[in-house]
């Protein structure tokens, strides 16, 4: 027998088309080019003093002039932020694993994994520094705080994502419970639990560098804190901006891995079809 | 004389939806002779679904017994091979990944499994779609790759549902006389649910036809054309006559 064996056509790409990453960052690049250059001209034009809005080019230079202290403290801030996000990602892993084993875990875990997310954590990290010092640990606690909550309301979610006809179609194939959660259940959370790594990694630097702020001996928080104290504005500026450049790293990278990770999901052909339907 | 491959008799099933009991099938018997195609028909509602669950083993009737090859098993999940409505196949695998999965369960090493899929893709038009993800499968496609995932669990018992229904016409047309070119190859016991009358008569041998809620057997047709069905039986007499026969016994009157 003879089938037309034609897959759904991907969509055509008219040859003219600039490159898909070009079409992706012009738009961000354009806006961002003129918010630069406009607070350039107000910065330059209204007399205000450096200390109340240094321009971006005063910015750049004190990042340029004090970059012998910021390499180090970039070094620690990225330190406590991965030691901070691997034990977040372990423990957020293992306590889903465990809410989905057991109802009973579920109900007693729940209102302690909302409760870790709320509690104020300007509150808190003193009483951590007070507790283990001025050294890594209280940072990467602070750190495993803000991060653990959306990975592991996300894994846990993703688990009860699978189809329950694909269990069933499993279990009528009999399989055991250990190979319907490795062959369905476990891919069917990954791209739910990569959704949760993408918040948790755009909140973890920030979380080391409010440990840093609070009681912290070298990092950017502490460099943003003595800059602030000096009223040097530029580099206040100077800190906030690598502080949201390292986010945005963390940010891409996670998003490089999970499309390395999930191929399946992140066919080019879906990307395109959205295009085409004009949903993007 | 030879046990039937598979055995319902006085079969019962009801559920419970808030408070409400709804019956969904009663008093239900029936048998498939080995190799016997069997088409099963019936309005929504008859419990079709609910029959391929009891006799895989996903549920356990309230009453009555189901036997396969004469024996009453305290587990049947896993001796019959079923294929569901959806294709259901795993989004994050390729054709290849998703049609070894039986194999897979039962611990077939890999490179065996692979062999063995690679050796019907062409019978089941795949070829060259190995490493495709099933989003990029046509319909067709992809129930084929289900059905070729059904055959690759060897179980002499296969039951499917409704396998064509969402698929266009002309599709399933295709599909109907390929399947049956595949059913004539291995010889399969096969039990087919389908709700459209002509389907059901030009696949099976014989059509049992369920009432609706709650099922019911209302009328069993041994099917009175030759082998190997041609798409011309469908304009013959006799055809009509049959498909009249079993609108009278849905209540459909003609």
């Amino acid at each position: 027998m003879n089938f037309e064996a034609t897959p759904t056509a991907p969509a055509s790409i008219s040859p003219h088309r600039r490159p898909r990453w070009i079409r992706e960052a012009f738009p961000p690049a354009l806006l961002i080019g003129f918010v630069v250059l406009s607070w350039q001209v107000v910065a330059e034009r209204s007399g205000l003093p450096a200390f109340i809005l240094p321009s971006p080019a005063q910015v750049w230079r004190a990042g340029w002039e004090t970059r012998d202290l910021l390499g180090p403290a970039i070094g620690t801030t990225m330190l406590e932020t991965a030691v901070g996000l691997v034990i977040a990602l372990l423990l957020a892993v293992a306590i889903a694993a465990m809410m989905d084993f057991s109802p009973f875990l579920r109900r007693a875990l729940y209102p302690i994994l909302v409760a870790s997310q709320t509690v104020q954590i300007l509150a808190i990290a003193p009483l951590l520094i007070i507790w283990f010092g001025f050294g890594l640990l209280p940072k990467v606690i602070i750190v495993v705080l803000v991060c653990f909550f959306p990975m592991a309301v996300s894994t846990t979610d993703g688990l009860t994502s699978a189809d329950p006809d694909l269990i069933a179609l499993l279990r009528s194939m009999g399989a055991t419970r250990a190979q319907v959660w490795r062959i369905v259940r476990l891919p069917a959370a990954l791209p739910s639990f990569f959704s949760g790594l993408r918040v948790a990694v755009t909140y973890s630097v920030v979380g080391a560098t409010i440990g840093e702020w609070v009681g912290g001996s070298a990092g950017l928080g502490l460099y943003m804190l003595r800059s602030k104290n000096a009223l040097a504005t530029d580099q206040v500026f100077v800190a906030m901006l690598i502080t949201t450049l390292l986010s945005i790293g963390l940010f891409v990278l996670v998003y490089l891995i999970e499309r390395a990770a999930l191929p399946w999901y992140y066919s080019a052909q879906r990307a395109e079809q959205w295009e085409e339907t004009g949903i993007y | 004389m030879t046990a039937p491959r598979l055995e319902l008799r006085h079969v019962s099933k009801s559920f419970h939806d808030n408070g409400l009991v709804v019956k969904a099938l009663e008093d239900v018997s029936l048998h498939v002779m080995p190799g016997e195609f069997v088409t099963i028909i019936g309005p929504s509602g008859s419990g079709k679904s609910t029959l391929f669950n009891l006799i895989v083993g996903l549920l356990e009737p309230d009453a009555g017994e189901i036997r396969l090859d004469g024996r009453a098993y305290r587990n049947r999940t896993g001796r019959v091979a079923y294929m569901p409505q959806r294709d259901l196949l795993l989004p994050w695998r390729s054709v290849l990944d998703n049609v070894i999965l039986p194999l897979e369960l039962r611990g077939v090493p890999r490179s065996e499994a692979y062999r063995q899929a690679r050796e019907m893709l062409p019978l089941f038009g795949l070829e060259g779609f190995e490493e495709a993800y099933p989003t990029a499968l046509s319909g067709g496609m992809r129930q084929r790759a289900a059905l070729l995932r059904t055959i690759l669990t060897e179980r002499e018992t296969l039951l499917l549902d409704e396998p064509f229904g969402a698929l266009d016409a002309l599709t399933r047309r295709e599909l109907q006389d390929w399947l049956l070119g595949v059913w004539s190859r291995f010889r399969q016991t096969v039990v087919f649910i389908t709700h459209d009358v002509e389907e059901a008569l030009y696949l099976g041998d014989r059509v049992i036809v369920l009432s609706a809620r709650p099922g019911r057997v209302v009328r069993t047709l041994t099917v009175d054309l030759p082998r190997p069905r041609r798409r011309g039986l469908i304009t013959l007499p006799e055809f009509g006559r049959q498909e009249a026969i079993l609108l009278e016994a849905l209540g459909i009157s003609v």
